[in-house]
């Protein structure tokens, strides 16, 4: 099985606390954040290896974003990947889902053909869940978002995903392009000889020109979607800090709260 | 490529031919866009049998309801749902598209939205139209709220989790047509079968109907921790509520979480323990009648949003609630 799995670069979600939002730019700031896999995303590259160990075959890794989203790449590498492709470009900043779907459309089809495509269901950062399923719209393939378990039988997958309140079985044809929820496997570690044999890899850079891609379907050029002013929250509450050691705090607060019936 | 597109649609995704309350939240929203645009809403509606009804859906506030009502449309399933709805957009051209942000509607939003090259916002927490007539789709983003625009393309789309509106009251004396089309299913190859649908019955009182919530968040630790965050609720008689570390941490369940991308709850009383108060947790407290939080950072930016703050560590405060809950219950 050719099977090409899809891995995001977002900020080290222990560290989210330090992301900001630049209301001048409207981008999100994370300087000195370190650069990790997607949480999902590692359980795409789990099903990928474990497809791969049953069944034979090469698993590639594809990721679009800034030269420092190597750095994940790289950990796909050592976890087990055959190939890891970044494809990054000054150009190709600032896309929404649409221009990163389309971007990351073309960077698949330069490397071939394959079976199934693994994708999170959602990014720890965007959490939109849109680049999956549009991701598969412009490679034409069919998808089931927010897999939970997939088996392959005879050239077809039965899967099962998520719906509100339990779980639907589904049959999808092959090629197809599944988005994965954590449910789906538990993702294993990096191991020392991964890392050593990863040593002896490259990380692959491909650029819009080398994808023969016109600027403008990419980055914000190619985003329909645009963001316009940021505001800050204004709050209607007083901030009322109570003070006291545990026995007093609780005493004034009890009160507070009868007294406004709401306990 | 704005030119020509007019109208509101939202979709109200049906599940065993009853019309999921989302879907009914949007038709209230949707009407006051329409009316600020001056123009038509129209509730789209797939599945079998459901065309007697969609007459019900005008008395939330649609003007027209668009049925295509066939056998292989009884379930959701993403080939012939996102079909039938991109031709369907292609064809009548709605200016705004809106839809309730549940696993199929987030599943068929970004399938629709691919095809037709067009934006999409997803868990929107507000919806406005701005001088120019655009749709403007408000999200949390971290320490602050971003508006979204899609000035180019239509339409202009955007998912809504449930509950984040409201669902209006029905009026029986609203008038609007039911219109039935017919979208030719044959060619459509259905390469996402659905095979067999598993759902259970949702366990306990739903936290968004919940008159008390406690919520607790990463600074609750450990399972130890938590284990004192459900005993508070108990003698509350409390709903328990997350934020998302708790849920990655495996102390609280999915249905569990609160905000952009979880529930929306309007409790009396919310008391946040352990909880910084980022943005998209907060949207989903917003009409909380009393928030309280507990969090031993004086710097927290959840104490900006509540009524009542303590600064302390949870551990020492919350067995002392707890106590003096149970006294008041005993002799309440
Ligand atoms: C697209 C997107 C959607 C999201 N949707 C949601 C959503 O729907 N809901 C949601 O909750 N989050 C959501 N998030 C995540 C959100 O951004 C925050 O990361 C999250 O809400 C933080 O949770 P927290 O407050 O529990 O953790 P933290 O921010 O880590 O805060 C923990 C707090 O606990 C306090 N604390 C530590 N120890 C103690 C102690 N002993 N006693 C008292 N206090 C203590 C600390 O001072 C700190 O303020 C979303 C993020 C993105 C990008
Ligand atoms: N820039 C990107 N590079 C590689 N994969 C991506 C990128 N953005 C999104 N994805 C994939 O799409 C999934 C859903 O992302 P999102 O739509 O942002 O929630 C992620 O889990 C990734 O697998």
């Amino acid at each position: 099985m050719q099977i090409l799995v899809l891995v995001k670069a977002v900020p080290d979600p222990e560290r989210a606390n330090e992301i900001t939002l630049d209301p001048e730019t409207g981008t999100v700031k994370r300087e000195g954040i370190p650069l990790v896999i997607n949480p999902l995303d590692r359980n795409a590259v789990e099903e990928a290896l474990r497809l791969k160990e049953e069944k034979g075959g090469t698993v590639a890794a594809l990721s679009m974003g800034p030269p420092a989203a190597e750095g994940p790449l790289r950990e796909a590498l050592a976890l087990g990947v055959d190939r890891a492709v970044l494809l990054s470009d000054r150009a190709m900043a600032g896309a929404d889902t649409l221009a990163t779907a389309r971007v990351l459309a073309a960077g698949a089809r330069y490397l071939g053909d394959f079976d199934l495509i693994l994708c999170g269901a959602e990014s720890f950062d965007g959490g939109t869940a849109q680049v999956g399923p549009e991701l598969a719209q412009f490679l034409g393939l069919p998808h089931a978002s927010y897999v939970t378990s997939a088996r392959e039988k005879g050239g077809l997958l039965e899967v099962e995903a998520k719906v509100e309140d339990g779980r639907k079985k589904l049959q999808v044809r092959l090629p197809a392009l599944l988005t994965v929820s954590r449910e789906l496997n538990r993702p294993r570690g990096l191991s020392f000889s991964g890392i050593v044999r990863a040593r002896g890899k490259k990380v692959e850079v491909l650029s819009l020109a080398d994808l023969g891609m016109d600027p403008s379907r990419a980055g914000v050029a190619g985003s329909p979607t645009i963001i316009g002013d940021i505001s800050t929250p204004t709050t209607t509450r007083s901030g009322e800090i109570i003070k006291g050691d545990p026995e007093e705090v609780v005493d004034v607060l009890v009160k507070k709260l009868t007294e406004a019936g709401v306990v | 490529m704005t030119e020509g597109y007019r109208g509101v649609w939202v979709f109200v995704e049906q599940k065993k031919g009853e019309f999921l309350p989302v879907g009914l939240q949007l038709l209230g929203k949707g009407r006051e866009i329409a009316d600020r645009l001056g123009e038509k809403l129209s509730a789209l509606v797939l599945g079998r049998d459901v065309k007697d009804k969609a007459k019900a859906l005008i008395g939330y506030g649609a003007d027209e309801v668009l049925v295509v009502d066939q056998p292989k449309l009884e379930d959701y399933q993403t080939d012939l749902y996102a079909h039938v709805v991109t031709e369907l957009v292609q064809k009548e051209r709605p200016s705004v598209f809106l839809l309730g942000a549940t696993y199929n509607g987030r599943d068929l939003a970004p399938t629709v939205a691919g095809r037709l090259e067009t934006g999409l916002s997803s868990d929107c927490t507000r919806l406005e139209i701005d001088e120019e007539g655009r749709l403007v789709q408000v999200v949390p983003a971290f320490r602050g709220m971003a508006s979204i625009l899609c000035p180019d393309r239509r339409p202009q789309m955007a998912t809504i989790r449930p509950g984040v509106f409201r669902l209006p009251a029905p009026d029986e004396s609203r008038t609007g047509t039911v219109r039935e089309v017919q979208v030719d299913l044959e060619t459509v190859e259905n390469r996402a079968e659905l095979v067999e649908l598993y759902l259970q019955e949702p366990e306990g009182k739903p936290l968004e109907e919940a008159e008390t919530v406690v919520a607790g968040g990463a600074g609750i630790g450990d399972l130890e921790g938590w284990k004192l965050i459900e005993d508070l609720a108990q003698v509350l008689g409390a709903a328990v509520g997350a934020t998302r570390p708790p849920l990655d941490e495996g102390w609280a369940r999915e249905d569990q979480m609160i905000g952009q991308s979880g529930k929306t709850v309007r409790p009396d009383l919310y008391i946040g323990i352990g909880i910084s108060g980022e943005t998209q947790h907060v949207v989903g407290i917003e009409d909380a009648k009393v928030v309280v939080a507990i969090n031993n950072d004086p710097g927290a930016p959840i104490f900006k949003v509540a009524d009542y703050g303590i600064v302390a560590d949870y551990r020492k405060v919350v067995p002392v609630l707890i106590e003096r809950f149970k006294k008041l219950k005993n002799t309440g």
